[in-house]
């Protein structure tokens, strides 16, 4: 039987040809287990504990512990990402948590692919698309939310004040990714 | 491009929404019930007002819900945005119009 | 040497840099800081441009964007190439390649001028009244002929070879302008920390006090003071200061476009950056400081090459150093001229004679110019002017109290400047739909009450002295700050040292006693259209100013009569007898000046001008050759040519491949939707004809999903994996569409349901393995699952391994053939197709594309949503009355099915079409009838749908809607196609396998 847990990145190409441009950097973060959780309120707790972060309650705020992070995206949504760890492992402990529960629990980690946006100059190339208000009083460190890049829906987090991390499904992804990169030509 | 506030993430541009239609229409419980008059005014007929119209909207790039609008269709001043299911808002110029 | 009219010193261009540049191929010089227009005035050039309709010669009137004349071609080559940009915005720089438009074979003879001799056939109303029969004429003879006649710039032929972007921005206040309104709003306004952003259309800020001599402000002369001024502003590092960059569109909610012009001055331009950067600009408070426009005097020739507005004329000479001519002859209805004339005269320009239309013009401004022994003649008027190319002459007449003139006096000079006061420039006010109130004693219109967070200051509200129009500034500024949320603005007042030059003017026709249908005097210059001309419009019954300007053209231009609306306004009055506001206003709408095509495609061009979504197992398509479709955004391998094939070949060898052997086809582009919770049965039961209750878990089932009004939205194969959770699958082109419908459902009409949706289009890759020998290729590579026909039957899905990752194995058939669709998780998906492809090799695999599947899947008579359907298909209609659950009482779209128009039995319903001629394909879209004989407009039938050349039947095969078609099976019909009618047979729309013993092999 061959092995090929080799996973492919959709920015893999793109990533080993990126420019260095220090005013506005492009990185792919590392491919993690993301599981999509919806649910009723009750379900809540049950999720956050079995995950290990309780789940931000406040719209548009992510919490992160170690190489895991839970991301508020709805009101009854949440992406709990998990990097490096095994996918069906952690779907199959957090499904055991929550039987009985009313509540939806879908593995998305093929999904999407993730990069990182960094540099002074980060907030302004993202604005290249994105609409957001991205000063730091608007779009704070720890906020994420899902918006729209050019035609392109994507997830938006605030890790640090100089670095944004985006989360694209995977067909969308490299286009987000050139659009930012043709953006930032005029820091090269 | 209008600025609309989302109950659920507050103010975001129009390009991260949906337009739903006119809000407040509910879908028959029982649609069998209905003859084909009133079906097709539940499929079909709108008010279209010139003026402030309930709307809905979804949140489509963001956090996904549906909510509905006061909109001034002259204008297109948002008078307020409220959560899917919750009651139109009376507004301050609602008792003038029943009054004419 | 940068031009005889140079002044001797003075002026802000930089003396010590000269410019080399050409306009019509010829070479001039001129200095840093010059526009187009001041280089070419300084050279003595007024001549730049033929008019539109007549192709009169044309000179520079104006000093900035409202220009109507001088439009010039800009660029070294094609694709570097702007036209009609106004010469008074166009920076110099060396190696500047100009050129005028809209003349042929040159600009001091043009043949188009032999429209001027026509030019009683050119009146008000020609297009229309003209251009009308027969109406073939138009492709062949009158379009191309106004087209030459009447152009405006050349349009380039190759692609732009400039950058542009485009990039959202948001500030506390932004303000449009900095003239000494927005320059006083911007100081006022930042000191409060609120983020400000202003913006400018011209190189330099400053506005009107670039062109001031005398004022002095806060102890400084007007012009230190601006430089001061600015130096604060950005030293403050809330404040953006953007030259160059026109607010040129105000968008609901406060949202303006700012075009930036980044590299158009310079001589070597970074490659880097971009031509232009547009702005969109969120502004919590806008403060509008957009100043005013000078009128021209609407009299007779008041066209030619050397009659320019007083005021321009004066910033040529104080701003550039210019002499706009030797000798000026100048007519008013203001003081703002005289001031104007003093400042010329200081600057070496002989001044004729001031001819006031007033009746006793008197005041500070008229005692100066007397006392400088200027020529002041009140109640004057122009009643013609001379000059072939450029002006000669001037006749003065003097004007009576009733109105006639009197015997004319011709004078001599070579410029003639005029002004009938300042029109307040309303444009961004209007746009953000603010009421436009008539101002009687200004004759204008001002901002009235707002729509938008907005406040004008100054000019633009019909301000003009300096002292007022800084502390308006100021007092703006500082509500603004407030408005945003920022206390502490500094409203202060200025000290300013200044004559006032009054609020007179005047608008519509000055007398002049000409004969009315034998005199031409122009109210808008750009698009040649005269007062004869709007007289004529209201005589033929034109009342309202949007139908006047429409049948007349004025004010229609691409300077959207910036210097002609108010004239016409007046001239309609006057001629109705009606006040003007009783006369109406045209819209004004964005752009407020013309706008590059370039910012508003931005970035998105070529391959970035939409996703072009590619699934994992893309770049194997490519590099086996394959031809790609769109789907939607998708990119889709549409056949796979070997050496030497068409698509026609590939087609046939692929259909072959897959119905003896097995197929390959990537599927990945299916969407996909997870639906889980404790009412996922439900939900489905509601959003599907079918019924969902018994479909067991491991099973899989085709579905059909209606819109409420009962056609068919979409379809797809469910898979239920759990009694909780089922796995959808739509059209390539749907999955938006269903998931939204489905959320919308869920959310606001039955939010009761426990059940949730999640898109997992692009969770999954999906390989498709169909044929005979399907079930051989996979079995070695799949772990925990039993493939055999017993363990597996058609329409199941098991889940398990295969290459050692998580696979959901749904045994499905789009071909008719033995079939699995894999799907792995999308990252494996690349690897595993490739580990199919090499176990399949030994029974010869084939991948197949797009094409492949449509003809594999009409042979079967499936239909594909969107191409057997179009919006108007019921469920019965495409004969999948079958997948209809009877005993549900209710589902999406069912209420609507039972209306009776639905019922009806001569819908169009789904047949087989066979060419009686085997060898004949018919055309996708053509029209059925009964007879062809019937004369035009036929009896139409119905139409084809689908039509493809079945390699695996050796004939044609059609899918097609007809009236009442299954009653009619048996029956022939006729396509008719140009090269005569094609008899068909309708048939059942199934031509292979119609048992289906293939599927459950
Ligand atoms: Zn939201």
């Amino acid at each position: 039987m061959p092995d090929l847990a080799i996973r492919e990145n959709s920015l893999g190409r793109l990533a080993s040809a990126a420019r260095t441009i220090p005013a506005a950097m492009l990185t792919v973060l590392p491919d993690a287990a993301k599981l999509l959780f919806r649910g009723r309120p009750s379900s809540i707790d049950a999720a956050g504990k079995a995950f290990g972060i309780a789940l931000p309650m406040e719209a548009c705020r992510f919490a992160t512990s170690g190489n895991r992070t839970a991301y508020w995206l709805g009101p009854d949504e949440w992406l709990l990402q998990a990097v490096g760890e095994d996918s069906a492992a952690l779907f199959a402990g957090l499904a055991a948590a929550l039987a009985g529960h009313s509540q939806s629990l879908v593995d998305v980690s093929h999904r999407s692919d993730a990069f990182a946006l960094s540099g002074p100059q980060a907030a302004y190339i993202l604005n290249h698309g994105c609409p957001l208000d991205l000063s730091l009083q608007t779009f704070p460190v720890g906020m994420c939310t899902r918006t729209i890049f050019g035609k392109a829906t994507i997830m938006l987090s605030r890790p640090a004040p100089e670095v944004f991390h985006i989360d694209a499904w995977r067909s969308f992804a490299p286009y987000v990714w050139q659009l930012l990169d043709e953006a930032r030509s005029e820091l090269a | 491009m209008l600025l609309i506030t989302c109950p659920h993430c507050g103010p975001r541009a129009e390009l991260e929404f949906s337009y739903g239609g006119e809000a407040h229409i509910a879908r028959p419980i029982d649609p069998t019930g209905l003859d084909d008059e009133a079906w097709a005014t539940f499929l079909y007929k709108r008010s279209n007002p010139k003026g402030v119209h309930a709307e809905r909207w979804r949140h489509l790039h963001g956090c996904g819900r549906f909510f509905n609008v006061l909109r001034d269709t002259i204008s297109d001043t948002i008078v307020t945005t409220y959560p899917a299911g919750q009651p139109r808002p009376a507004l301050p110029s609602d008792g003038k119009e029943n009054a004419r | 040497m940068s031009g005889r009219f140079r002044t001797p010193s003075g002026g802000r261009v930089d003396r010590r840099r000269t410019i080399r540049f050409t306009f019509d191929g010829k070479s001039y010089q001129g200095f840093e800081g010059d526009t187009l227009a001041s280089a070419l005035l300084a050279n003595g050039v007024h001549l730049v441009g033929r008019s539109f309709k007549y192709h009169r010669p044309r000179g520079i009137v104006t000093a900035g964007s409202d220009e109507p004349n001088a439009l010039v071609g800009v660029g070294v080559d094609d694709a570097h190439y702007t036209p009609n940009l106004r010469a008074t915005q166009v920076e110099i720089y060396d190696g500047l390649v100009a050129e005028s438009q809209n003349r042929w074979p040159s600009l001091n003879f043009d043949v188009g001028a032999v429209n001027e001799v026509f030019a009683p056939f050119l009146s008000a109303g020609f297009y229309y009244k003209t251009f009308m029969w027969p109406r073939a004429a138009w492709a062949k003879l009158y379009e191309p002929l106004i087209r030459r006649a009447a152009g405006l710039g050349r349009a380039p032929e190759q692609p732009d070879a400039d950058r542009y972007t485009q990039v959202y921005a948001h500030c506390d206040v932004l303000i449009v302008g900095a003239g000494p309104a927005g320059l006083a709003a911007a100081l006022a306004t930042s000191a409060s920390g609120a983020k400000v952003f202003v913006c400018d259309e011209q190189a330099e800020m400053g506005g009107s006090l670039l062109a001031e001599k005398t004022a002095v402000i806060d102890g400084l002369l007007a012009a230190d003071w601006t430089a001061k001024a600015l130096a604060d502003l950005a030293a403050r590092t809330n404040v953006t200061l953007m030259p160059r960059t026109t607010a040129f569109g105000w968008y609901p909610h406060n949202f303006l476009g700012l075009c930036e012009r980044i590299t158009d001055h310079v001589a070597k331009a970074d490659p880097k950056l971009p031509r232009e950067r547009l702005w969109q600009v969120r502004a919590k408070e806008v403060v509008l400081a957009t100043g005013a426009l000078e009128r021209p005097l609407v009299f007779p020739d008041n066209d030619r090459p050397g009659i320019m507005m007083a005021e321009a004329a004066r910033i040529y000479a104080n701003r550039f150093g210019v002499k706009p001519g030797d000798k000026a002859l100048i007519f008013t209805a203001c003081d703002s001229a005289y001031r104007a004339a003093l400042d010329l005269k200081a600057a070496g320009v002989a001044i004729a004679a001031i001819a006031d239309l007033r009746a006793a013009p008197g005041g500070l401004w008229v005692d100066r110019a007397r006392a400088a022994g200027i020529d002041v003649r009140a109640a004057t008027v122009v009643t013609g002017t001379s000059g072939r190319l450029r002006i000669d002459s001037v006749s003065l007449a003097k004007l009576g109290p009733d109105g006639r003139t009197g015997a004319s006096e011709t004078i001599a000079c070579d410029l003639l400047l005029m002004s009938g006061g300042f029109t307040p420039s309303v444009h961004l006010f209007s746009q953000s739909r603010g009421k436009l109130v008539y101002d009687e004693a200004l004759q204008a219109y001002l901002p009235g009450a707002s729509v938008e967070r907005e406040r004008s200051v100054g000019a633009c509200r019909g301000i003009s002295d300096l002292d007022t129009v800084l502390n308006d500034g100021a007092a703006g500024g500082s509500g603004a700050a407030q408005a945003a949320g920022f206390a502490g603005a500094l409203g202060g007042t200025f000290a300013v040292h200044t004559d006032s030059v009054g609020t007179d003017g005047f608008i519509g026709v000055t007398p002049h006693g000409g004969h009315p249908s034998k005199t031409r005097a122009w109210i808008d210059f750009q698009n040649d259209v005269t007062a004869k001309d709007v007289k004529l419009a209201i005589r033929e019954g034109f009342r309202s100013i949007e139908h006047v300007k429409r049948y007349t053209t004025t004010g229609m231009a691409t300077d959207q009569g910036k210097t002609s609306n108010m004239n016409a306004l007046g001239l309609v009055s006057e001629t109705l007898q009606i006040p003007v506001p009783q006369v109406g206003l045209t819209t004004f709408r964005p752009p407020y000046t013309p706008t590059t095509f370039g910012i508003f495609a931005g970035q998105s061009r070529g391959d970035l001008f939409d996703p072009l979504r590619q699934t994992p197992i893309h770049d194997w398509a490519v590099a086996q050759g394959a031809v790609f479709e769109d789907v939607s955004l998708w990119k889709r391998a549409h056949y796979f040519p070997r050496a030497g094939e068409d698509m026609h070949a590939a087609v046939a060898r692929e259909c072959k491949a897959t119905r003896q052997a097995v197929g390959i086809f990537d599927a990945t582009t299916l969407g996909k939707i997870e639906v889980v919770g404790k009412d996922a049965a439900e939900l489905m039961n509601r959003m599907y004809t079918n019924a969902w209750t018994k479909l067991e878990p491991g099973r899989l089932r085709y579905g059909v999903m209606l819109r409420e009004d009962g056609f068919v939205m979409d379809d797809g194969v469910v898979g239920r994996m759990a009694p909780d959770r089922f796995h959808i699958t739509t059209t390539t082109g749907g999955a938006p569409r269903v998931l939204a419908m489905m959320e919308d459902y869920i959310q606001t009409e039955w939010p009761d349901l426990d059940v949730w949706l999640t898109s997992t289009t692009e969770e999954w890759a999906v390989i498709a393995v169909q044929g005979p020998l399907a079930r051989k290729v996979l079995e070695p590579l799949v772990e925990d699952i039993d493939l055999s026909r017993e363990a597996m039957p058609h329409m199941s899905v098991r889940e398990g391994k295969i290459c050692g990752v998580p696979t959901r194995l749904f045994r499905v058939s789009f071909t008719g053939e033995l079939g699995f669709e894999v799907n792995v998780p999308a990252g494996y998906g690349r690897a595993v197709w490739e580990a199919i492809f090499a176990a399949g090799k030994p029974y010869g695999i084939t991948p197949y594309g797009t094409e492949t599947m449509h003809v594999l899947r009409a042979e079967k008579g499936f239909i594909i949503v969107g191409q057997e359907t179009d919006g108007t298909v019921t469920p019965d209609d495409a004969g999948l009355s079958w997948a209809i659950g009877k005993a549900k009482k209710d589902f999406v779209g069912k209420r609507s099915l039972a209306r009776p128009a639905m019922t009806a039995s001569d819908r169009k319903q789904l047949v087989g079409l066979l060419t009686v001629n085997p060898k004949t394909v018919l055309e996708e879209g053509a029209q059925i009838v009964a007879d062809p004989a019937q004369p035009i407009p036929m009896t139409m039938l119905g139409h084809v749908t689908s039509s493809y050349w079945s390699t695996t039947l050796d004939r044609s095969i059609a899918l097609a809607l007809v009236r009442g078609g299954r009653a009619r099976i048996g029956e022939r019909l006729s396509v008719p196609m140009p090269d005569g009618p094609i008899t068909v047979e309708l048939v059942e729309p199934i031509f292979y396998d119609p048992k289906g013993a293939r599927l459950d092999a």
